[in-house]
Protein backbone atom coordinates (compact mmCIF):
# COMPACT_ATOMS: atom_id res chain seq x y z
CA UNK A 1 0.00 0.00 0.00
CA UNK A 2 2.44 2.28 0.87
CA UNK A 3 4.80 1.42 -1.97
CA UNK A 4 2.04 1.71 -4.14
CA UNK A 5 1.45 5.43 -2.81
CA UNK A 6 5.11 6.52 -2.89
CA UNK A 7 5.22 5.15 -6.50
CA UNK A 8 1.70 7.17 -7.19
CA UNK A 9 3.86 10.41 -6.10
CA UNK A 10 6.80 9.84 -7.81
CA UNK A 11 4.21 9.81 -11.30
CA UNK A 12 3.02 12.58 -10.40
CA UNK A 13 6.21 14.55 -9.90
CA UNK A 14 7.61 12.67 -13.78
CA UNK A 15 4.04 14.06 -14.97
CA UNK A 16 4.09 18.20 -13.72
CA UNK A 17 7.43 17.80 -15.52
CA UNK A 18 6.15 16.70 -18.70
CA UNK A 19 3.25 18.82 -18.22
CA UNK A 20 6.35 22.07 -17.96
CA UNK A 21 7.87 20.87 -21.38
CA UNK A 22 5.37 20.40 -23.51
CA UNK A 23 3.59 23.80 -22.45
CA UNK A 24 7.41 25.26 -22.44
CA UNK A 25 7.70 24.10 -25.93
CA UNK A 26 4.18 24.76 -27.02
CA UNK A 27 4.42 28.71 -25.98
CA UNK A 28 7.66 28.81 -27.63
CA UNK A 29 7.32 27.78 -30.97
CA UNK A 30 4.03 29.83 -31.09
CA UNK A 31 4.56 33.05 -33.75
CA UNK A 32 3.39 35.55 -30.87
CA UNK A 33 7.22 36.99 -29.96
CA UNK A 34 6.96 38.67 -26.71
CA UNK A 35 10.15 40.81 -27.20
CA UNK A 36 7.91 42.67 -30.29
CA UNK A 37 4.57 42.99 -27.97
CA UNK A 38 6.74 44.32 -25.35
CA UNK A 39 8.73 46.96 -27.76
CA UNK A 40 5.22 47.55 -29.40
CA UNK A 41 5.01 46.62 -33.27
CA UNK A 42 7.04 50.44 -34.50
CA UNK A 43 9.80 49.48 -32.23
CA UNK A 44 13.39 49.12 -34.00
CA UNK A 45 14.98 45.55 -34.64
CA UNK A 46 18.06 46.77 -32.13
CA UNK A 47 15.31 47.13 -29.23
CA UNK A 48 13.33 44.45 -29.89
CA UNK A 49 16.87 42.48 -29.87
CA UNK A 50 18.11 44.01 -26.59
CA UNK A 51 14.75 42.95 -24.86
CA UNK A 52 14.81 39.38 -26.69
CA UNK A 53 18.33 39.07 -24.73
CA UNK A 54 17.14 40.77 -21.80
CA UNK A 55 14.09 37.96 -21.61
CA UNK A 56 16.99 35.35 -22.09
CA UNK A 57 14.92 34.77 -25.41
CA UNK A 58 17.85 34.45 -27.62
CA UNK A 59 19.19 31.25 -25.99
CA UNK A 60 18.61 27.59 -27.45
CA UNK A 61 15.11 26.04 -26.32
CA UNK A 62 16.70 23.46 -24.34
CA UNK A 63 18.68 26.06 -21.95
CA UNK A 64 16.02 28.35 -22.00
CA UNK A 65 14.19 25.22 -20.57
CA UNK A 66 16.72 24.26 -18.09
CA UNK A 67 16.69 27.61 -16.72
CA UNK A 68 13.40 27.73 -16.03
CA UNK A 69 13.67 23.94 -14.51
CA UNK A 70 16.28 25.43 -12.43
CA UNK A 71 14.40 28.31 -11.14
CA UNK A 72 11.38 26.37 -10.52
CA UNK A 73 12.71 23.92 -8.39
CA UNK A 74 13.79 27.03 -5.82
CA UNK A 75 9.92 28.33 -6.38
CA UNK A 76 11.10 30.87 -9.03
CA UNK A 77 8.92 30.53 -11.60
CA UNK A 78 10.12 33.54 -13.57
CA UNK A 79 9.45 37.16 -14.04
CA UNK A 80 6.10 38.01 -15.95
CA UNK A 81 6.82 40.31 -19.29
CA UNK A 82 4.44 42.97 -19.15
CA UNK A 83 3.55 43.04 -15.16
CA UNK A 84 7.56 43.08 -14.31
CA UNK A 85 7.20 41.41 -10.95
CA UNK A 86 7.37 38.09 -10.18
CA UNK A 87 5.00 35.11 -11.21
CA UNK A 88 4.45 33.44 -7.95
CA UNK A 89 3.26 36.12 -5.93
CA UNK A 90 0.76 37.40 -8.88
CA UNK A 91 -0.70 33.87 -8.77
CA UNK A 92 -1.19 33.25 -5.26
CA UNK A 93 -2.54 36.38 -5.04
CA UNK A 94 -5.30 34.90 -7.10
CA UNK A 95 -5.05 31.65 -5.38
CA UNK A 96 -7.41 32.08 -3.11
CA UNK A 97 -10.36 33.20 -4.49
CA UNK A 98 -9.83 30.30 -7.45
CA UNK A 99 -10.08 28.04 -4.28
CA UNK A 100 -13.15 29.49 -2.70
CA UNK A 101 -15.18 29.58 -6.50
CA UNK A 102 -13.89 25.60 -6.57
CA UNK A 103 -14.95 24.59 -3.37
CA UNK A 104 -18.51 25.88 -3.75
CA UNK A 105 -18.56 24.73 -7.63
CA UNK A 106 -17.45 21.26 -6.43
CA UNK A 107 -20.07 21.33 -3.49
CA UNK A 108 -22.90 22.19 -5.61
CA UNK A 109 -21.86 19.71 -8.69
CA UNK A 110 -21.62 16.72 -5.54
CA UNK A 111 -24.40 17.90 -3.09
CA UNK A 112 -27.10 17.96 -7.11
CA UNK A 113 -25.27 15.02 -8.22
CA UNK A 114 -25.16 12.81 -5.53
CA UNK A 115 -29.15 13.63 -4.65
CA UNK A 116 -30.18 13.82 -8.47
CA UNK A 117 -28.14 10.20 -8.77
CA UNK A 118 -29.29 8.21 -5.46
CA UNK A 119 -33.16 9.60 -6.01
CA UNK A 120 -32.86 7.89 -10.00
CA UNK A 121 -30.71 4.82 -8.60
CA UNK A 122 -33.87 4.40 -6.09
CA UNK A 123 -36.93 4.64 -8.61
CA UNK A 124 -34.99 3.70 -11.36
CA UNK A 125 -36.73 3.36 -14.99
CA UNK A 126 -39.85 5.03 -13.70
CA UNK A 127 -40.91 8.82 -14.78
CA UNK A 128 -38.70 10.58 -11.89
CA UNK A 129 -35.70 8.57 -12.84
CA UNK A 130 -36.35 9.72 -16.80
CA UNK A 131 -36.48 13.10 -15.94
CA UNK A 132 -33.34 13.42 -13.93
CA UNK A 133 -31.54 11.43 -16.77
CA UNK A 134 -32.72 13.81 -19.34
CA UNK A 135 -31.77 16.84 -17.02
CA UNK A 136 -28.25 15.15 -16.60
CA UNK A 137 -27.99 15.16 -20.64
CA UNK A 138 -28.92 18.65 -20.83
CA UNK A 139 -26.73 19.89 -17.56
CA UNK A 140 -23.58 18.08 -19.47
CA UNK A 141 -24.52 19.64 -22.89
CA UNK A 142 -25.30 23.11 -21.79
CA UNK A 143 -22.32 25.81 -22.78
CA UNK A 144 -21.13 27.17 -19.39
CA UNK A 145 -21.07 30.87 -20.64
CA UNK A 146 -24.58 30.66 -22.15
CA UNK A 147 -25.61 29.21 -18.52
CA UNK A 148 -23.31 31.89 -16.99
CA UNK A 149 -25.51 34.40 -18.99
CA UNK A 150 -28.97 33.33 -18.04
CA UNK A 151 -28.46 32.89 -14.51
CA UNK A 152 -26.86 36.72 -14.51
CA UNK A 153 -30.13 38.00 -16.83
CA UNK A 154 -32.56 36.02 -14.86
CA UNK A 155 -30.95 36.08 -10.87
CA UNK A 156 -29.12 39.08 -10.81
CA UNK A 157 -30.84 41.43 -13.74
CA UNK A 158 -34.15 40.70 -13.90
CA UNK A 159 -35.09 39.29 -10.52
CA UNK A 160 -32.21 41.01 -8.73
CA UNK A 161 -31.63 38.42 -5.81
CA UNK A 162 -27.72 38.55 -6.50
CA UNK A 163 -24.98 40.95 -7.55
CA UNK A 164 -24.24 41.06 -11.45
CA UNK A 165 -20.75 40.24 -10.44
CA UNK A 166 -18.02 41.58 -7.74
CA UNK A 167 -16.21 39.28 -5.21
CA UNK A 168 -16.54 39.48 -1.14
CA UNK A 169 -19.41 38.94 -0.19
CA UNK A 170 -21.34 34.92 -0.17
CA UNK A 171 -23.99 36.56 -2.38
CA UNK A 172 -20.99 37.25 -5.11
CA UNK A 173 -20.05 33.07 -4.85
CA UNK A 174 -23.28 32.16 -5.55
CA UNK A 175 -24.07 31.84 -9.35
CA UNK A 176 -20.33 31.45 -10.27
CA UNK A 177 -20.30 28.43 -8.21
CA UNK A 178 -23.81 27.20 -9.85
CA UNK A 179 -22.22 27.62 -13.22
CA UNK A 180 -19.45 25.82 -12.72
CA UNK A 181 -21.15 22.88 -10.52
CA UNK A 182 -24.24 21.99 -13.06
CA UNK A 183 -22.12 20.69 -15.93
CA UNK A 184 -20.54 18.34 -13.57
CA UNK A 185 -23.94 17.67 -11.36
CA UNK A 186 -24.79 15.83 -14.79
CA UNK A 187 -21.75 13.71 -15.02
CA UNK A 188 -22.10 13.20 -11.55
CA UNK A 189 -25.52 12.21 -11.51
CA UNK A 190 -25.20 9.47 -14.23
CA UNK A 191 -22.14 8.52 -12.22
CA UNK A 192 -24.02 8.37 -8.78
CA UNK A 193 -26.88 6.58 -10.58
CA UNK A 194 -25.10 3.42 -12.04
CA UNK A 195 -22.87 2.92 -9.48
CA UNK A 196 -25.75 2.46 -6.99
CA UNK A 197 -28.11 0.46 -9.23
CA UNK A 198 -24.52 -1.91 -9.56
CA UNK A 199 -24.78 -1.69 -5.66
CA UNK A 200 -28.76 -2.18 -4.77
CA UNK A 201 -28.44 -5.52 -6.85
CA UNK A 202 -26.25 -7.21 -4.57
CA UNK A 203 -27.56 -9.67 -2.00
CA UNK A 204 -26.50 -7.87 1.25
CA UNK A 205 -28.71 -4.72 0.30
CA UNK A 206 -31.19 -7.59 -0.26
CA UNK A 207 -30.88 -9.10 3.40
CA UNK A 208 -30.52 -5.68 4.60
CA UNK A 209 -34.54 -4.80 3.27
CA UNK A 210 -35.35 -8.27 4.50
CA UNK A 211 -34.16 -7.19 7.99
CA UNK A 212 -37.31 -5.03 7.45
CA UNK A 213 -35.02 -2.08 7.44
CA UNK A 214 -36.20 1.14 6.16
CA UNK A 215 -35.32 2.00 2.63
CA UNK A 216 -33.76 5.06 3.57
CA UNK A 217 -31.52 3.71 5.95
CA UNK A 218 -31.12 0.81 3.07
CA UNK A 219 -30.00 3.54 0.54
CA UNK A 220 -28.37 5.80 2.80
CA UNK A 221 -26.09 3.60 5.36
CA UNK A 222 -25.50 0.29 3.39
CA UNK A 223 -25.39 1.03 -0.21
CA UNK A 224 -24.21 4.61 -0.94
CA UNK A 225 -21.21 4.40 1.26
CA UNK A 226 -20.08 1.37 -1.35
CA UNK A 227 -20.84 3.45 -4.48
CA UNK A 228 -19.34 6.55 -2.85
CA UNK A 229 -15.53 5.24 -4.48
CA UNK A 230 -15.73 6.23 -7.82
CA UNK A 231 -17.31 9.57 -7.06
CA UNK A 232 -14.30 10.45 -5.26
CA UNK A 233 -11.97 9.06 -8.02
CA UNK A 234 -13.89 11.49 -10.18
CA UNK A 235 -13.49 14.89 -8.05
CA UNK A 236 -9.99 14.12 -8.46
CA UNK A 237 -10.16 14.33 -12.28
CA UNK A 238 -13.03 16.92 -12.32
CA UNK A 239 -10.74 19.51 -10.83
CA UNK A 240 -8.59 19.27 -14.55
CA UNK A 241 -12.23 20.12 -16.11
CA UNK A 242 -12.91 22.78 -13.38
CA UNK A 243 -9.56 24.43 -13.87
CA UNK A 244 -10.19 25.71 -17.66
CA UNK A 245 -13.90 26.50 -16.59
CA UNK A 246 -12.90 28.98 -14.06
CA UNK A 247 -11.23 31.17 -17.01
CA UNK A 248 -14.66 31.32 -18.73
CA UNK A 249 -16.70 31.59 -15.25
CA UNK A 250 -14.40 34.28 -14.30
CA UNK A 251 -14.07 35.96 -16.99
CA UNK A 252 -18.38 36.28 -17.50
CA UNK A 253 -18.67 37.20 -13.70
CA UNK A 254 -15.34 39.66 -13.24
CA UNK A 255 -13.86 37.08 -10.32
CA UNK A 256 -10.49 37.94 -9.72
CA UNK A 257 -9.27 34.76 -9.63
CA UNK A 258 -6.22 32.71 -12.05
CA UNK A 259 -8.54 31.92 -14.42
CA UNK A 260 -8.77 35.98 -15.00
CA UNK A 261 -5.08 36.19 -14.87
CA UNK A 262 -4.74 33.80 -17.07
CA UNK A 263 -7.11 35.53 -19.54
CA UNK A 264 -4.92 38.74 -19.50
CA UNK A 265 -1.49 36.94 -19.57
CA UNK A 266 -3.17 35.18 -22.89
CA UNK A 267 -4.13 38.20 -24.96
CA UNK A 268 -1.22 39.87 -23.50
CA UNK A 269 1.41 37.14 -24.17
CA UNK A 270 2.85 37.31 -21.43
CA UNK A 271 4.39 33.59 -21.13
CA UNK A 272 5.87 33.15 -18.05
CA UNK A 273 2.28 33.89 -16.39
CA UNK A 274 0.51 31.34 -19.06
CA UNK A 275 3.50 29.04 -17.93
CA UNK A 276 2.58 29.39 -14.30
CA UNK A 277 -1.05 29.03 -13.94
CA UNK A 278 -0.65 26.13 -16.30
CA UNK A 279 1.71 24.35 -14.23
CA UNK A 280 -0.39 25.58 -11.42
CA UNK A 281 -3.24 23.94 -12.67
CA UNK A 282 -1.67 20.60 -13.68
CA UNK A 283 -0.44 20.75 -9.73
CA UNK A 284 -4.02 21.19 -8.72
CA UNK A 285 -5.04 18.23 -11.36
CA UNK A 286 -2.11 15.62 -9.66
CA UNK A 287 -2.88 16.68 -6.18
CA UNK A 288 -6.37 15.97 -6.63
CA UNK A 289 -5.82 12.24 -8.14
CA UNK A 290 -3.31 12.11 -5.88
CA UNK A 291 -5.76 12.88 -3.25
CA UNK A 292 -8.12 10.39 -4.40
CA UNK A 293 -5.75 7.59 -4.25
CA UNK A 294 -4.92 8.65 -0.59
CA UNK A 295 -8.54 8.63 0.38
CA UNK A 296 -9.90 5.58 -1.37
CA UNK A 297 -8.17 2.92 1.28
CA UNK A 298 -9.62 5.50 4.04
CA UNK A 299 -13.30 5.09 2.81
CA UNK A 300 -12.96 1.33 1.33
CA UNK A 301 -11.38 -1.09 3.39
CA UNK A 302 -11.38 -3.38 0.62
CA UNK A 303 -8.33 -1.74 -0.71
CA UNK A 304 -6.58 -1.52 2.15
CA UNK A 305 -6.25 -5.53 2.85
CA UNK A 306 -4.73 -5.51 -0.92
CA UNK B 1 -29.20 -0.58 -40.57
CA UNK B 2 -30.07 -2.38 -37.99
CA UNK B 3 -28.68 0.06 -35.75
CA UNK B 4 -31.33 2.77 -37.33
CA UNK B 5 -34.12 1.22 -36.59
CA UNK B 6 -32.83 0.45 -33.19
CA UNK B 7 -32.37 3.84 -33.06
CA UNK B 8 -35.51 4.99 -34.08
CA UNK B 9 -37.45 2.93 -31.62
CA UNK B 10 -36.17 5.04 -28.72
CA UNK B 11 -37.66 8.75 -28.44
CA UNK B 12 -34.90 10.29 -26.71
CA UNK B 13 -32.54 9.13 -29.67
CA UNK B 14 -35.06 10.24 -32.40
CA UNK B 15 -35.68 13.50 -31.37
CA UNK B 16 -32.18 13.51 -31.35
CA UNK B 17 -31.80 12.47 -35.09
CA UNK B 18 -34.03 15.18 -36.06
CA UNK B 19 -32.70 18.41 -34.30
CA UNK B 20 -29.52 17.02 -35.90
CA UNK B 21 -30.85 16.52 -39.31
CA UNK B 22 -32.81 19.87 -38.96
CA UNK B 23 -29.86 21.27 -38.27
CA UNK B 24 -27.46 19.81 -41.05
CA UNK B 25 -30.28 20.98 -43.39
CA UNK B 26 -30.69 24.51 -41.99
CA UNK B 27 -26.48 24.11 -42.67
CA UNK B 28 -26.48 23.28 -46.06
CA UNK B 29 -29.33 24.92 -47.42
CA UNK B 30 -29.04 28.17 -45.82
CA UNK B 31 -28.52 30.21 -48.96
CA UNK B 32 -32.12 29.36 -49.82
CA UNK B 33 -33.65 29.45 -46.48
CA UNK B 34 -32.72 32.56 -45.04
CA UNK B 35 -34.24 35.69 -46.34
CA UNK B 36 -30.79 37.61 -46.12
CA UNK B 37 -27.28 37.36 -46.50
CA UNK B 38 -25.62 36.62 -42.70
CA UNK B 39 -23.63 39.64 -43.43
CA UNK B 40 -25.62 42.11 -44.27
CA UNK B 41 -26.31 45.30 -41.98
CA UNK B 42 -30.08 45.89 -42.88
CA UNK B 43 -31.28 49.37 -42.75
CA UNK B 44 -34.37 48.12 -41.57
CA UNK B 45 -32.44 45.92 -38.90
CA UNK B 46 -32.01 48.39 -36.32
CA UNK B 47 -34.67 50.75 -34.65
CA UNK B 48 -35.03 54.22 -34.99
CA UNK B 49 -32.22 54.84 -31.96
CA UNK B 50 -29.88 52.07 -33.37
CA UNK B 51 -31.20 49.15 -31.58
CA UNK B 52 -31.20 45.73 -32.27
CA UNK B 53 -35.01 44.71 -33.30
CA UNK B 54 -36.64 41.46 -31.31
CA UNK B 55 -37.92 38.88 -33.11
CA UNK B 56 -40.99 39.57 -35.28
CA UNK B 57 -42.27 38.61 -38.70
CA UNK B 58 -39.64 40.20 -40.81
CA UNK B 59 -36.66 39.08 -39.00
CA UNK B 60 -37.83 35.68 -37.20
CA UNK B 61 -35.55 35.88 -34.56
CA UNK B 62 -34.80 39.44 -34.40
CA UNK B 63 -31.48 41.15 -35.65
CA UNK B 64 -27.78 42.01 -34.27
CA UNK B 65 -26.39 44.96 -32.74
CA UNK B 66 -25.07 45.75 -36.62
CA UNK B 67 -28.50 45.42 -37.88
CA UNK B 68 -27.79 42.16 -39.77
CA UNK B 69 -30.54 39.14 -40.08
CA UNK B 70 -29.66 36.45 -36.70
CA UNK B 71 -31.51 33.87 -38.15
CA UNK B 72 -29.27 33.95 -41.18
CA UNK B 73 -26.12 34.18 -39.15
CA UNK B 74 -27.32 31.31 -37.19
CA UNK B 75 -28.03 29.22 -40.19
CA UNK B 76 -24.46 29.93 -41.51
CA UNK B 77 -22.91 29.48 -38.18
CA UNK B 78 -24.48 26.39 -38.52
CA UNK B 79 -21.82 25.42 -40.97
CA UNK B 80 -18.92 26.72 -39.26
CA UNK B 81 -20.34 25.30 -36.25
CA UNK B 82 -20.60 21.34 -37.41
CA UNK B 83 -17.36 21.98 -40.08
CA UNK B 84 -15.40 22.57 -36.38
CA UNK B 85 -17.58 19.71 -34.89
CA UNK B 86 -17.04 17.22 -37.60
CA UNK B 87 -13.10 17.96 -38.85
CA UNK B 88 -12.14 18.31 -34.87
CA UNK B 89 -13.84 15.19 -33.66
CA UNK B 90 -12.73 13.33 -36.39
CA UNK B 91 -8.98 14.01 -36.26
CA UNK B 92 -9.15 13.08 -32.68
CA UNK B 93 -11.16 9.90 -32.80
CA UNK B 94 -8.26 8.81 -35.73
CA UNK B 95 -5.50 10.21 -33.33
CA UNK B 96 -6.93 8.02 -30.07
CA UNK B 97 -7.66 5.18 -32.42
CA UNK B 98 -3.88 5.29 -33.59
CA UNK B 99 -2.77 5.49 -29.91
CA UNK B 100 -5.07 3.35 -28.19
CA UNK B 101 -4.54 0.89 -31.04
CA UNK B 102 -0.57 0.92 -30.98
CA UNK B 103 -0.34 1.13 -27.39
CA UNK B 104 -2.34 -1.66 -26.92
CA UNK B 105 -1.25 -3.76 -29.68
CA UNK B 106 2.36 -3.31 -28.98
CA UNK B 107 2.81 -2.95 -25.54
CA UNK B 108 6.51 -3.41 -24.79
CA UNK B 109 8.38 0.61 -24.01
CA UNK B 110 6.36 1.81 -27.23
CA UNK B 111 3.06 0.95 -25.67
CA UNK B 112 3.54 1.94 -21.96
CA UNK B 113 5.68 5.10 -24.26
CA UNK B 114 2.35 6.30 -25.74
CA UNK B 115 -0.01 5.73 -22.71
CA UNK B 116 2.11 7.59 -19.87
CA UNK B 117 2.26 10.26 -22.63
CA UNK B 118 -1.71 9.91 -22.72
CA UNK B 119 -1.40 9.53 -18.72
CA UNK B 120 0.20 12.90 -19.24
CA UNK B 121 -2.11 14.56 -21.58
CA UNK B 122 -5.16 13.95 -18.82
CA UNK B 123 -3.19 16.19 -15.96
CA UNK B 124 -3.17 18.92 -18.71
CA UNK B 125 -5.70 21.48 -17.93
CA UNK B 126 -7.14 20.99 -21.76
CA UNK B 127 -9.80 23.93 -22.13
CA UNK B 128 -6.52 26.36 -20.67
CA UNK B 129 -4.27 24.66 -23.04
CA UNK B 130 -6.85 25.12 -25.93
CA UNK B 131 -7.36 28.92 -25.20
CA UNK B 132 -3.96 29.46 -24.54
CA UNK B 133 -3.06 28.30 -28.52
CA UNK B 134 -6.16 29.73 -29.78
CA UNK B 135 -5.40 33.06 -28.49
CA UNK B 136 -1.54 33.27 -29.88
CA UNK B 137 -1.88 31.59 -33.00
CA UNK B 138 -4.16 33.77 -34.78
CA UNK B 139 -7.28 31.83 -35.00
CA UNK B 140 -8.89 30.73 -37.80
CA UNK B 141 -11.48 27.84 -38.87
CA UNK B 142 -9.09 25.36 -39.09
CA UNK B 143 -7.12 26.52 -36.23
CA UNK B 144 -9.42 26.42 -34.28
CA UNK B 145 -10.56 22.49 -35.04
CA UNK B 146 -6.78 21.82 -34.70
CA UNK B 147 -6.48 22.82 -31.25
CA UNK B 148 -9.74 20.56 -30.50
CA UNK B 149 -8.45 17.59 -31.46
CA UNK B 150 -5.08 17.86 -30.17
CA UNK B 151 -7.21 18.14 -26.59
CA UNK B 152 -9.62 15.83 -27.14
CA UNK B 153 -8.20 12.55 -28.68
CA UNK B 154 -7.18 11.70 -25.08
CA UNK B 155 -10.23 9.63 -24.08
CA UNK B 156 -10.64 8.12 -27.20
CA UNK B 157 -6.91 6.57 -26.41
CA UNK B 158 -7.44 5.35 -23.05
CA UNK B 159 -10.67 3.43 -24.31
CA UNK B 160 -9.11 2.18 -27.39
CA UNK B 161 -6.26 1.11 -25.33
CA UNK B 162 -8.43 -0.76 -22.85
CA UNK B 163 -10.01 -2.65 -25.63
CA UNK B 164 -7.47 -3.30 -27.63
CA UNK B 165 -6.02 -4.96 -24.63
CA UNK B 166 -8.68 -7.05 -24.41
CA UNK B 167 -8.90 -8.07 -27.72
CA UNK B 168 -5.20 -9.30 -27.81
CA UNK B 169 -5.97 -11.88 -25.16
CA UNK B 170 -8.66 -13.46 -27.52
CA UNK B 171 -8.67 -16.87 -28.97
CA UNK B 172 -9.12 -15.94 -32.40
CA UNK B 173 -6.24 -13.54 -32.56
CA UNK B 174 -4.07 -16.24 -31.57
CA UNK B 175 -5.38 -18.39 -33.93
CA UNK B 176 -4.94 -15.99 -36.84
CA UNK B 177 -1.32 -15.32 -35.75
CA UNK B 178 -0.60 -19.48 -36.12
CA UNK B 179 -2.20 -19.17 -39.14
CA UNK B 180 1.01 -17.30 -40.11
CA UNK B 181 -1.04 -13.29 -40.33
CA UNK B 182 0.74 -10.75 -39.88
CA UNK B 183 0.95 -7.85 -37.55
CA UNK B 184 -0.54 -5.56 -40.40
CA UNK B 185 -3.30 -7.96 -40.90
CA UNK B 186 -4.21 -8.53 -37.72
CA UNK B 187 -4.48 -4.73 -36.86
CA UNK B 188 -6.46 -4.11 -40.05
CA UNK B 189 -8.67 -6.87 -40.56
CA UNK B 190 -9.34 -8.11 -37.10
CA UNK B 191 -8.65 -5.63 -34.35
CA UNK B 192 -9.96 -2.73 -36.40
CA UNK B 193 -13.42 -3.95 -36.84
CA UNK B 194 -14.29 -4.40 -33.46
CA UNK B 195 -13.05 -1.38 -32.08
CA UNK B 196 -15.56 0.28 -34.63
CA UNK B 197 -18.52 0.78 -32.08
CA UNK B 198 -16.64 2.60 -29.81
CA UNK B 199 -15.44 4.88 -32.85
CA UNK B 200 -18.93 5.43 -33.62
CA UNK B 201 -20.11 5.97 -30.37
CA UNK B 202 -16.86 8.34 -29.57
CA UNK B 203 -17.63 9.95 -32.40
CA UNK B 204 -21.05 10.73 -31.91
CA UNK B 205 -20.63 11.59 -28.20
CA UNK B 206 -17.31 13.86 -29.19
CA UNK B 207 -18.81 16.32 -31.57
CA UNK B 208 -20.98 17.88 -28.51
CA UNK B 209 -17.82 18.41 -26.77
CA UNK B 210 -16.42 19.69 -29.64
CA UNK B 211 -19.30 22.13 -30.68
CA UNK B 212 -19.44 22.98 -27.26
CA UNK B 213 -15.70 23.88 -26.85
CA UNK B 214 -15.42 25.22 -30.55
CA UNK B 215 -18.70 27.72 -29.35
CA UNK B 216 -16.64 28.70 -25.94
CA UNK B 217 -13.15 29.73 -27.69
CA UNK B 218 -15.58 31.82 -30.12
CA UNK B 219 -17.14 33.20 -26.77
CA UNK B 220 -14.18 34.35 -25.50
CA UNK B 221 -13.09 36.05 -29.18
CA UNK B 222 -10.64 33.35 -29.77
CA UNK B 223 -12.50 31.00 -32.07
CA UNK B 224 -13.74 31.40 -35.10
CA UNK B 225 -12.82 35.49 -36.46
CA UNK B 226 -16.27 37.85 -36.76
CA UNK B 227 -17.23 38.36 -39.75
CA UNK B 228 -17.92 34.82 -40.39
CA UNK B 229 -20.50 34.02 -38.42
CA UNK B 230 -19.98 30.99 -35.49
CA UNK B 231 -22.45 29.75 -33.38
CA UNK B 232 -19.95 31.12 -30.18
CA UNK B 233 -19.20 34.08 -31.91
CA UNK B 234 -22.80 35.50 -32.25
CA UNK B 235 -22.81 35.39 -28.23
CA UNK B 236 -19.23 37.08 -27.97
CA UNK B 237 -20.61 40.20 -30.36
CA UNK B 238 -23.37 40.99 -28.59
CA UNK B 239 -22.80 39.50 -25.09
CA UNK B 240 -22.61 43.56 -22.99
CA UNK B 241 -26.36 43.62 -24.86
CA UNK B 242 -27.58 40.94 -23.02
CA UNK B 243 -30.02 42.45 -20.59
CA UNK B 244 -31.34 44.81 -23.35
CA UNK B 245 -31.44 42.19 -25.68
CA UNK B 246 -31.37 38.64 -24.57
CA UNK B 247 -32.42 37.12 -27.79
CA UNK B 248 -29.01 37.44 -28.97
CA UNK B 249 -27.61 35.79 -26.47
CA UNK B 250 -29.99 32.81 -25.45
CA UNK B 251 -31.54 31.70 -28.80
CA UNK B 252 -27.99 30.82 -30.22
CA UNK B 253 -27.18 29.46 -26.79
CA UNK B 254 -30.25 26.80 -27.11
CA UNK B 255 -29.35 26.47 -30.51
CA UNK B 256 -25.47 25.12 -28.66
CA UNK B 257 -27.44 23.05 -25.98
CA UNK B 258 -30.21 21.57 -28.61
CA UNK B 259 -27.26 20.69 -31.10
CA UNK B 260 -24.81 19.35 -27.71
CA UNK B 261 -27.88 17.89 -26.03
CA UNK B 262 -28.61 15.74 -29.73
CA UNK B 263 -25.53 14.20 -30.48
CA UNK B 264 -25.32 13.31 -26.34
CA UNK B 265 -28.22 11.29 -26.63
CA UNK B 266 -27.87 10.23 -30.04
CA UNK B 267 -23.88 8.57 -28.70
CA UNK B 268 -25.65 7.25 -25.68
CA UNK B 269 -28.74 5.50 -27.57
CA UNK B 270 -25.41 4.39 -29.71
CA UNK B 271 -23.64 2.97 -26.75
CA UNK B 272 -26.72 0.83 -25.68
CA UNK B 273 -26.99 -0.14 -28.94
CA UNK B 274 -23.61 -0.96 -30.02
CA UNK B 275 -22.23 -2.54 -26.66
CA UNK B 276 -24.79 -4.60 -24.34
CA UNK B 277 -22.57 -5.18 -21.70
CA UNK B 278 -22.74 -1.37 -20.77
CA UNK B 279 -26.66 -1.72 -21.04
CA UNK B 280 -28.56 0.36 -18.11
CA UNK B 281 -24.75 1.91 -17.03
CA UNK B 282 -24.15 5.61 -16.82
Amino acid sequence: MVLFLARRVGQAALILLGVAAITFVLLYCLPADPAVLIAGRSANPQIVAAIRHELGLDQPLILQFLHYLYGLLHGDFGRSYTEKTEVLPLILARLPATLILMAAGIFVEVVLGLTFGVVAAVLRDGPIDRVIMMLSFVGVSSPQFVVALLLLYVFAATLGWFPMSGFGTPANVVLPAVTLGVLGAGWYARMVRSAMIEVLRQDYVRTAHAKGLRVSRVVMRHALPNAILPIIAMIGIDIGQFMGGVVVVEAVYGWPGIGQLAWQAIQQVDVPIIMGVTLVSALAIVIGNLAADFIAPFVDPRIRAQ
Amino acid sequence: MRVFTELARRPLALIGLLTVGLVVFGALFAPWIAHYSPDDQLTNGLSLDGAPLPPSRAFLLGTDTLGRDLFARLLFGARTSLTIGLVANGTSVVIGLVVGLLAGYLRGWIGSLLMRFTDLMMAFPALLLAIALAALLKPSLWIVALVIALVNWVQVARIVYTETRGLVERDFILAERSLGAGNFRIIVFHILPHLLPTAIVWGTLGIATTVLLEATLSFLGIGVQPPQPSWGNIIFESQSYFQDAPWLVFIPGAVILATALSFNLIGDALRDILDPTQRGRG
